[in-house]
């Protein structure tokens, strides 16, 4: 497939990179990323990758945009309040790039679909706000040996790791089950600054784009943090994949996905 | 002795153990932490009798759950 002056000249901050080139264009052009999350940390993955010409973009969200959602939520704008975000984030990722898919997934993820969403795309965003999902996630994409970024936000903090099942760890073996309901605070009830997605968010686009186009070294077996306050990144060096991890250890525990309680900032317009 | 605690060095007690460290540390949810040790993580049940070493490289690793 060869370049249209139009995507030539689109990216070609992106072809003029050795790392990148038209070899590399060309395999974000082919490459497809689900998003999980239309949020804090997804509207701003899904900008950068719109906007990189990841070719097929998969986006997952039962909600719809409310007015507390704009202070961080990028990719929606005050006329969208009230629209799905699916539908609201799409449009806005097609009027960036015309030449890239947006297949939108009006629907929370659970043991029953998950398997399904994941399984066409190259490369998966942890966007969600909740433990039940980041652990039905990593669980769902270790089985299945889909790469994923899993991140996480919380006041004027964040962090990120990069999981390739089969190589690196997986987020269950660094916390083995989700902390009970309320143990551990959540977006709505402590807060999170907004720029902390777009840092993240951001991060977790960039990891999807050297998966895509196989440059550089992912943060598989690192977790990197930051914290805003002290401005500082640190990235903590993990132990290998699987020893006694119940999901990506070689001789697994669980074997099946599990639905665990939905957490009151799972409920709408949290 | 010395050990370094996220990165930065400090001078603590001989003889502490985990669980005093968290205590000095003031760290956040301690019942819900991970701790790693020189790149291994140990058991939560051992917070009370893990004694740290001179030149432990200590992390400790935080649920984050927030995202939308």
């Amino acid at each position: 497939m060869g370049f249209s002056d139009e995507q030539l000249e689109r990216y070609s901050r992106h072809i003029i990179l050795k790392e990148i080139g038209v070899k590399g264009q060309k395999k974000l052009l082919n490459g497809s990323v689900l998003i999980i999350g239309a949020g804090g940390l997804g509207a701003p993955a899904a900008l950068y990758l719109a906007a990189a010409g990841v070719g097929t973009i998969g986006i997952v969200d039962a909600d719809v945009v409310d007015l507390s959602n704009l202070q961080r939520q990028v990719i929606h704008t005050t006329n969208d309040i009230g629209k799905r975000k699916v539908d609201s984030a799409a449009e806005t990722m097609r009027q960036i790039n015309p030449d890239i898919t947006v297949n939108t997934y009006y629907d929370f993820v659970g043991s029953a679909n998950i398997l399904d969403l994941i399984k066409d795309y190259d490369f998966i965003i942890d966007g969600t706000d909740n433990f039940p999902a980041k652990f039905l996630i990593n669980d769902a994409c270790v089985m299945a040996k889909k790469p994923l970024s899993h991140a996480g936000i919380i006041r004027f903090k964040g962090q990120l790791t990069t999981i390739i099942p089969g190589e690196g760890p997986c987020y269950r073996c660094i916390f083995k089950e989700p902390p009970p309901k309320d143990a551990v605070p959540t977006c709505k009830q402590a807060g999170v600054i907004g720029a902390m997605g777009g840092v993240i968010g951001s991060l977790q686009a960039m990891e999807a784009i050297k998966y895509l186009t196989g440059t550089g070294e992912l943060l598989t077996g690192y977790l990197l943090t930051y914290d805003a306050l002290k401005m500082e990144f640190h990235k903590i060096k993990l132990p290998p994949r699987g020893k006694g991890c119940a999901v990506c250890s070689d001789t697994p525990t669980i074997t099946e996905l599990i639905d665990y309680e939905q957490p009151a900032c799972e409920l709408k317009n949290h | 002795m010395k050990i370094t605690v996220a990165g930065e060095k400090k001078e603590v007690e001989n003889g502490l153990t985990v669980a005093k460290l968290i205590e000095q540390e003031n760290v956040e949810t301690p019942q819900y932490v991970t701790v790693s040790i020189n790149e291994e993580f140990i058991e939560s049940g051992t917070f009370d009798t893990h004694v740290l070493n001179e030149g432990d490289e200590v992390e400790f690793l935080y649920f984050m759950g927030g995202g939308r």
